[in-house]
């Protein structure tokens, strides 16, 4: 394939951990996100209520606060996480580079 | 000073800084036009993309939607927030990496195909015409409120507004207005919320009072409005499924705004005007904590509103009326039909003997002659005894028109809570905002989906860049002058429309591109063979059931949530046919190798 001959074998290792650890983390968070807005709010809606925070029924909560909040929450910790991933395979890819004289004369 | 005074004086000064804005945002080259050079701060980005997301429909109904479904208005909190976090982690990174003006330029790119394209364009060009009419017409119906002038004369200065800034700034232009609109729209929606939940509980953060004790210490204001619920015969506001929608709809309607939210093509453009992959997460992030400061008001508003709504008219002799049912009761949007006792009867229809009874309506389409018609003939009922005339009552809500309209709750809850009035002045501007921004960004879509996609690809591929900003520009211009065509002369479907919009966007541009940028197996047939399966079943059946009048066999689906069935049945044609045909070409697989890398630096 022309993408090992323009990549080192270390760089597309990175490239495909980086890409696995995308790919488990935004599954991991659409399950939280399906948990939010519609496990609480709207699947669970009618048992949640029988409890009830800060004067508001717990279902109805979720589905018109405590859902939305927890979008944003899933959205904070997809792009710290990713920006950590970004900065790992940036790091990996410089060593994978300096390991590999070759790579630097092919970019070269 | 009176509320006209102040309105002309805030709308006025808001409209002198969008223009100036407007001047300083000028650009000379088609990236500035289309993506604003990609050099816009990710929490300017998101603010610009809330305004953008924020409607006319937004600002002024939701509150009141929300209000009179209570519990199931969640649906459209949810559906229109969550989708953010499908637009953030599934496209608006990748999208950016990919680094196309528009969305049928991905599409076009990623299945290899001008067919695909053409589709995409279809799409977009739908959706966002039959939005931006709503919104046209938005500015129309509040310039006629508060300034007591024709709904044209209204359509025509915003038409001028959006035209000057939109044709010299393109999306520069436009995204930094919205910023400056969003300020706006949110100090408006803001400023009465919190004088409002002050006034009723002491509380100043409005989603907090909404679940806070009374100021006269009688009971939780959702406690008192459960109780109000079921003493005048309505669905309960906090319990889920109780009223017509049931747990299937309610899922499905928020799943399909959800998925619907993240195929919008004018919602996925903002994040192409960022600088890099990072700052389009981000991005993400600030619009929707922004949207939120006004979404998680609204349900607030709205609880306020129907509390003050229910228990300052039911019961309530003439004299005894509040000021703001005297003040808006000659627009229509509320409307009182004695029967002849002299007391305001407000039921819900749990009870349909006590729902014939309620006396509270409003005037929804009829005109000006219908209305008079329809009152003449009561008091005539009323006066005979039922002898001649025509219960209007009867009449009203035979046609659908019982209750009052839900525009009113945003529109007159600083009246209810008697606030100044350059807070209701404030109002109006917000409303102006809200609207402007949404079609502005509206037009864009439209202005790169006709210039950039089709006059370019097909008409002229040889265009200079001077050409391409002079066409990008008449475009553009040209389109306003249609939207405002169609704000004053609004095409019937207008309303049904955003159900329909948000459907086709679940059913056709979602899956596609999910899978676009997830699967390497996926082709162009496939996929194409996908998206014209959702978009034709989800068109047919919201076409059929709203028009057709037929049954919602589907699960009992309604209209609003099938677009969940729509996207699914494209994610599985795709899926079905893919091992069917070869495997996406080397050109495709570098694509995909590129945008999942988060910046070009990283590939060697």
């Amino acid at each position: 394939m022309p993408k090992e001959s323009r990549r080192s074998e270390l760089e597309a290792a990175a490239h495909r951990r980086y890409w696995s650890h995308s790919v488990r983390t935004i599954a991991l968070l659409l399950l939280l996100w399906a948990a939010f807005g519609l496990g609480c709010g709207v699947l669970w809606a009618d048992a949640l209520n029988r409890w009830s925070i800060g004067g508001f029924p717990l279902g109805f909560w979720f589905a018109q606060q405590g859902s939305l909040l927890g979008f944003l929450l899933l959205i904070a910790i997809y792009a710290v996480a990713m920006g950590r991933f970004d900065r790992r395979l940036r790091a990996e890819l410089d060593a994978a580079r300096a390991a590999d004289p070759a790579s630097e004369e092919r970019r070269a | 000073m009176s509320v006209q005074a102040w309105t002309f004086l805030i709308a006025g000064g808001t409209f002198a800084l969008y223009l100036a804005i407007a001047w300083w945002a000028r650009v000379s080259d088609t990236k500035g036009f289309y993506v604003a050079g990609q050099g816009i701060p990710a929490a300017a980005n998101g603010m610009a993309t809330a305004a953008d997301w924020m409607s006319a429909a937004s600002f002024l109904s939701m509150a009141g939607l929300i209000a009179s479904m209570g519990y199931a208005g969640g649906m459209y909190l949810m559906g229109w927030t969550g989708g953010y976090v499908l637009l953030a982690l599934l496209l608006a990174p990748y999208l950016r990496r990919a680094g196309h003006f528009t969305v049928p330029g991905f599409v076009a790119d990623r299945y290899g195909s001008n067919l695909a394209r053409g589709l995409a364009v279809l799409c977009a060009l739908f959706i966002s015409f039959t939005y931006v009419a709503g919104q046209m017409r938005g500015v129309g119906i509040v310039f006629s409120r508060f300034l007591e002038v024709d709904v044209e004369i209204g359509v025509m200065i915003g038409v001028a507004i959006v035209f000057v800034y939109a044709t010299l700034g393109g999306m520069k232009g436009i995204t930094w207005t919205q910023v400056a609109q969003y300020w706006v729209l949110i100090t408006a929606f803001l400023v009465p919320a919190i004088a409002i939940s002050i006034r009723l509980t002491g509380v100043a953060v409005p989603s907090i009072g909404m679940g806070s004790t009374l100021l006269d210490g009688s009971a939780s204001l959702l406690a008192k409005l459960d109780q109000l619920h079921a003493d005048l015969g309505f669905a309960s506001y906090t319990q889920p499924f109780e009223g017509e929608w049931d747990k299937t709809n309610v899922f499905c309607v928020t799943l399909a705004l959800m998925a619907g939210t993240a195929g919008l093509p004018h919602v996925i453009v903002r994040f192409y005007t960022v600088k890099n992959v990072a700052a389009a997460r981000w991005s993400a992030f600030w619009a929707l904590g922004f949207i939120l400061l006004l979404y998680l008001t609204a349900p607030a508003v709205g609880a306020f509103a129907r509390y003050y709504m229910l228990s300052s008219l039911h019961g309530k002799t003439e004299a005894e009326l509040p000021q703001w049912f005297r003040s808006w009761q000659p627009t229509g949007l509320v409307l009182w039909l004695d029967d002849g006792d002299g007391k305001v009867a407000f039921y819900g229809t749990r009870d349909p003997g006590r729902f014939a009874e309620s006396e509270i309506f409003r005037r929804g389409a009829l005109n000006a002659d219908e209305l008079a018609t329809v009152r003449v003939e009561h008091q005539k009922w009323i006066d005979t005894r039922g002898s001649a005339g025509a219960d209007g009552r009867a009449i009203l809500r035979a046609k659908g028109l019982a209750g009052p309209d839900q525009d009113i709750l945003v529109l007159a809850t600083p009246e209810m809570a008697e606030l100044a009035a350059w807070i209701v002045a404030l109002v109006a501007a917000g409303a102006l905002a809200a609207a402007l921004s949404t079609a502005s960004g509206l037009l864009l879509v439209i202005s790169s989906s006709v210039a950039h996609d089709l006059y370019f690809r097909w008409i002229d591929p040889q265009a200079s860049e001077a050409k391409r900003l002079l066409v990008s520009r008449a475009v553009i211009g040209v389109a306003v002058v249609i939207a405002g065509i169609f704000g004053i002369y609004p095409p019937g479907f207008v309303s049904q429309v955003v159900a329909f919009a948000f459907g086709v966007a679940a059913a056709s541009f979602f899956p596609a591109l999910v899978l676009g940028i997830f699967s390497r197996r996926v082709g162009g047939v496939p996929a194409m063979c996908g998206m014209a399966a959702g978009a034709l079943f989800t068109g047919w059946y919201i076409i059929a059931s709203v028009y057709g009048g037929m049954e919602p066999w589907c699960f009992g689906i309604k209209a609003q949530g099938i677009g969940v069935v729509g996207m699914l049945l494209n994610f599985g044609v795709a899926l079905l046919l893919t091992p069917l045909f070869p495997r996406p070409d080397e050109r495709v697989q570098r694509l995909l190798d590129e945008i999942r890398e988060p910046e070009s630096g990283a590939a060697a």
